[in-house]
Parts: structure tokens; sequence; C-alpha cells
């Protein structure tokens, strides 16, 4: 007993370096720009930066409507597939997985052939085309966490009842979508929102191919530039991914009517 | 032409009919209980008249207008499910308003509205709970309230006590008949218990495979069984093998046993009938004139409080009859033989 519990502790010890000690390293490395001893000066020279400003807000903003339009492509199709085409399910669930598959340089190269400027819809030739683009990339990477956890969200109330409560009293699809699956399924879109959010904020590849200053390639261009900063913008990203992560928890467990009875 | 009027409604899912040749004219007010076997179509007949499913033909007309192409959000018509479904993210008080957010009415008339309906089924103060604050029975109260609060033209309920446990069960059956009449609204009510159905009941509809074998009111259906399905499902029955003797005369034999029933019976001799006889027409005894006697035996006795049920053994075949309990007379005891009598009146004949 006491052997086999020392050799699960070994186990969750030797995981546990493996894990922080990388971070550990990049945390001491990059406050150490200053000769005599620890200071932030690689965080206040990141952060002073007109173009780690510029780039972040970028991408937030990009983020933010990347999760708005999953939102509005994830929601109604998870719903009327469980209501309506159960059977479809697994093959929509195959295709949500199929961004995780194909890597995004392919997908990228893809958008970049189908749609340059001597295509028949130029959108790499304008500004707007290319964000929109950027926007609908972006969307499309986002599926498989998007569209798992609304359909988690989806299982754990019973749609069917629930639409026919909400048509017997008027409503219609609109109407049920916004004000009755919406809002049920709200607590389980935040966990895909702020996945989404921490993948758009750190997206490299399709960013730098299609030429676009966001937070990825900004993030490498000092990487590759600079030696102390790196590492500070690094785990800044990160305090970023685990900031998400804690507020998904959080939304989780203080949520007014999470606890329902089932 | 009555209230709601169901023509020749039909349903088939692929090959399976499950409603067939369904025909019932419903009154304005009549509260009608849809009762029937687990399968039977109950519940697809409802869910078309609400617009949840299409009929494969047939017509639904409510106060004269076809609704059959209407879609459920058009209909007007209130339901009421097994398992509440209630909207977990809004307040009792929010969701008894949903409909009437819907059809645009004002906040005051809604407040004012929500208010009366929450009186009405007994919950006033729980406005600004949430449905999973709630136990089984108050939810489903508070779904009542939501489905009668946009003024429906018909109340349809889906095995709404099915989920409650029993002593709710019938408090919420007296409340939710009294508010029906109250309101006068003509009701639809699915349920497998024939409790519920025949004591809440103005009609009853006995629902088998898909067909509605018998329309009446619970005396009828009860004392008036119009099949053998109907009569077995409803209430307990003895259901005796016997075979004609004489037709003409009404003479079958029970085993051994010639029985006479003193009136025309169809059929030629020799054919196997069923006896059919409620429990509580069966007595103990010799009794007067226009009774047939049988001799048997006590084969079981079930003391269930106010009622005994005793199983006599009678040529190789058991009858089953209720009495009263007595407190100064206990029940026979086992294996003492007995007569019991059974006015010829109350003896079916059902063709085997
Ligand atoms: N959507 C459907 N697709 C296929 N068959 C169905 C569907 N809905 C119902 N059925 C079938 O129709 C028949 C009647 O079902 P229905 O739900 O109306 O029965 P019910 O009388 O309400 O039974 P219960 O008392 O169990 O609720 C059943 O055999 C059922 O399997
Ligand atoms: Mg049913």
């Amino acid at each position: 007993m006491t052997e086999r519990r020392l050799w699960s502790w070994l186990a969750v010890v030797l995981g546990g370096l493996y894990f922080l000690l990388p971070l550990v390293g990049m945390v001491d490395f990059s406050m150490r720009m200053q000769r005599d001893g620890y200071s932030f000066e690689a965080y206040r020279v990141v952060l002073a930066d007109p173009q780690f400003q510029q780039t972040f807000g970028y991408s937030v903003v990009l983020a933010l409507l990347t999760i708005v339009l999953g939102i509005l492509i994830v929601v109604p199709t998870a719903y009327f597939v469980r209501l309506r085409f159960p059977g479809l399910r697994p093959i929509v669930e195959f295709l949500t997985l199929l961004p995780l598959v194909i890597p995004p340089i392919v997908i990228v190269f893809g958008y970049i052939r189908i749609y340059n400027t001597s295509s028949v819809l130029p959108l790499t030739g304008s500004w707007w085309g290319t964000n929109l683009l950027l926007l609908f990339g972006y969307a499309t990477l986002s599926l498989p966490y998007m569209y798992r956890s609304v359909d988690t969200g989806l299982r754990t109330i019973d749609i069917g009842s629930l639409t026919e409560a909400a048509q017997s009293l008027g409503a219609g699809w609109a109407r049920i979508l916004a004000v009755v699956i919406l809002p049920n399924v709200f607590v389980s879109i935040l966990s895909g929102a702020f996945l989404t959010f921490a993948i758009v904020i750190g997206e490299y590849v399709f960013a730098a191919l299609l030429n676009v200053g966001s937070f990825g390639p900004y993030m490498v261009w000092m990487g590759g530039n600079r030696a102390y900063e790196p590492s500070a913008l690094a785990v800044v990203a990160f305090a970023i991914t685990w900031a998400c992560m804690g507020l998904i928890q959080l939304f989780t467990r203080f949520s007014k009517f999470s606890t329902v009875r089932r | 032409m009555a209230f709601l009027d169901i023509l020749r409604l039909e349903k088939s899912f692929g090959a399976h009919r499950v409603v067939k040749d369904f025909n019932l004219n419903i009154e304005k007010g009549e509260f009608i209980s849809f009762l029937g076997p687990s399968g039977c179509g109950k519940t697809t007949v409802l869910r078309m008249v609400a617009g949840f499913e299409t009929p494969t033909s047939g017509a639904i007309c409510i106060d004269g207008r076809d609704v059959s192409g209407l879609a459920a959000n058009r209909r007007n018509i209130g339901m009421v499910f097994q398992a509440y479904a209630l909207f977990p993210n809004l307040t009792v008080e929010q969701n008894v308003g949903f409909g009437l957010r819907i059809k645009g009415e004002g906040k005051a008339d809604i407040r004012t509205r929500v208010g009366e309906m929450l009186e009405m089924v007994g919950l006033p103060n729980l406005g600004e709970r949430y449905p999973f604050q709630l136990s089984g029975g108050q939810q489903q109260r508070v779904a009542l309230a939501r489905a009668l609060a946009i003024r429906p033209q018909v109340l349809l309920l889906d095995e709404p006590l099915s989920a409650l446990d029993a002593k709710i069960r019938t408090s919420l059956r007296e409340e939710i008949r009294r508010i029906q009449r109250e309101l006068g609204i003509t009701t639809i009510f699915v349920t497998h218990d024939q409790e519920e159905a025949l004591s809440m009941s103005d009609r009853v509809v006995v629902m088998h495979q898909g067909i509605a074998d018998q329309v009446g009111t619970p005396f009828e259906i009860y004392n008036r069984p119009a099949t053998r399905f109907v009569a077995q499902f409803v209430g307990t029955l003895n259901l005796l093998d016997a075979s004609l003797l004489d037709a003409a005369a009404g003479r079958v034999g029970l085993g051994d046993l010639p029985v006479a029933l003193n009136r025309k019976l169809p059929g030629r001799a020799g054919d196997r009938v069923s006896l059919a006889l409620r429990p509580e027409t069966v007595a103990l005894g010799r009794k007067g004139e226009g009774s047939v006697v049988l001799p048997g035996h006590i084969a079981e006795v079930h003391f269930l409080g106010s009622v005994i049920r005793i199983r006599v053994a009678v040529a190789g075949q058991f009858v089953s009859l209720d009495t009263f309990n007595q407190p100064d007379r206990p029940p026979p005891s086992v294996g003492t033989p007995v007569e019991v009598s059974i006015s010829d009146r109350d003896l079916l004949v059902l063709a085997a």
C-alpha cells in the first residue's frame, strides 16, 4: 500500500516538474534584464511598447469577433442537429474536429489559393477582405472547442420539451434560440469561448501568412530580435490563457442556476 | 359542430400506423381524458392537436377553424408536460409571464396576470424562485399557471401527474379539475391511470392500439364497456371461461355448473364465451330473486383497509369480490366453503 503510494507520488512529482521547470526557468529569465538582481524591467519595456499595445488590441478584438461568429454558427447548428437530425451528430462532430486534423498551414494555403487577387472572390486584395478571411479562419479553428462545449451544454437540458413548451407559448425559432436555448447553454459556451480566446490571441500561422499585424507574429518577431522581452511576453501570454481557464471555472461554479435539479 | 373536432385522424411513423381513424368531438369547457396502455398513441394524438406532429391525414378543427396547417406557436394552445419543462434560467414569475411577453403585452398587465395565475395555483409567494428551488408538485403548478396565462383556447396535459408521489397526485388532480371548472377551459388530459381518468373527466376516451375503443362518461365506460379491451382495462374484472349451452334461453355452462342468465344471448350452443363481472357486483352468501348463486371455497383473502378483496374458487376458476371491512366481523378464513351470488344483470357475456 505505502509502496504504491510512493510510486504514485513520484509520478505526480515527475510530471509536475516536466511542466513546471520550463515555466520557472522562463519566469526567472524574464526577470533578469537588469544585472543587479530580479526586476520587472522586461515586462515594463514590453507593456510600454506601442506595437505590443496595437497588436494585442487587434488580437483581442479579433478574438471577440471570432467568439461571436462562432456562437452564431455553432449554437443553431448544434441545437437543430440534436433536435431534428440526431442521426447527423457523428458526422457534424467529425466535421468540427477537422481543424484539429488538418494543419493550419494547409488551411491557410487553401484560403490564399481560393481567395487570391486573381480569383472570383479576391478577399486577400483588400484590408477588409483579409481581416474577414482571418475571422472566418479563426472561427473554423474554434469549431472543435465551441461545438463540443455547446453540445455538452445542450445535453444537460431537455431541449425537446423546452422547445415545445416555448412553441406552445407562441415563440418562434429565433426567440427560442435567443431566449430559451442560449441562456441555458451560456456557461458551456463560455468555456468554449475562453478557449477560443486563448487560441486566437496566440495564433501565428494564419496571421503571418495573411500578413496581418496581430499578436502572434509580434511575439515571434520579438523572439527573433530581443533577449529578455520574449520571455516576458510568453509569461504574459501564459497568464492570459490561465486567466481564461480560471474564468471558465469561476463561471461554471457561480452561475445562478447551474445547480438545476435534473 | 363541437368546439374541438378531430376528424378521421391518422398518423404513421414509417410503416407503423400509430393512430387509426381517430374521431372525437369535444364541447367547449369539457374535460376529456385519454386513457390507455403505454404505446397506444395517446401522446401522439395530443401532439397532433398541439401542432408538434403533422397528421398523416385527417383534420383538427378548433372553434370551426381547421388548424392542421398551423404551426404550434400560432395555435394558442396551452400545454403541460410530464417533465414540467419549466425554463431553468427564468424565475417562476418570468416563466409564467413568458407567453405574455411574446404576445407583447405591457409590463403592468403581465405583472397583474402573473400574480393572478400564481394565486390561482396556490403559489402566490414563490414568484422570485427558480424552478430548481421548487418541489415537483410546485413545478407542475407553475407549469399549469404558465400554460393558462396566455388564455389558451384549449389546454392539453400529457401525464402531468406521473412524476409525482401518490398524495400530491390526488390533491393536484382535484386542483386541476377545480381550476379547469373555474376557467371553463376545454381540456384534454392524457393518463394511463384509470382512477385519474374516471375521477376527473366529463368523458373518457379509452384508446387501444391507436383506435378510440370507446368514448363515454366514466359511468358508461365502467358499467357498460363496449369492448373486451375496455372491460378489462378499466377497473378490475373477473373473466370466467364458459361455454354457451342454450343461446335462446340464456344458459351457459361454467365447467360442470349450469348458469341461467334469463336473457337471450348472441351465438350458438357450444360457443366459447367469457363471463365478465366486477368484484363489487359479487356478494358472499345467498341473495334473493334474480341472483345467480355459485358454490365454491375461499382461496385468498387480501385486507386492503376499508375494503377486503376475497378470491373464491368456483368450478376450477377464480372470482374476486370486494366486501367492506367491518370491525366486528373478521373475514372468513381460507378453505371455508362459501356461496357467492351475482345479479344476472351484472354478468356480462363477451365473445371469447
Ligand atoms: N417520433 C416517433 N417515431 C417513431 N415512432 C414513434 C414516434 N413517436 C411515437 N412513436 C410510436 O408510436 C406509438 C405511440 O406512441 P405514444 O407516445 O403516442 O404512446 P402513448 O400512448 O403516449 O404511451 P405512453 O403511455 O407510454 O406515453 C408507440 O409505439 C411509439 O413507439
Ligand atoms: Mg405518452
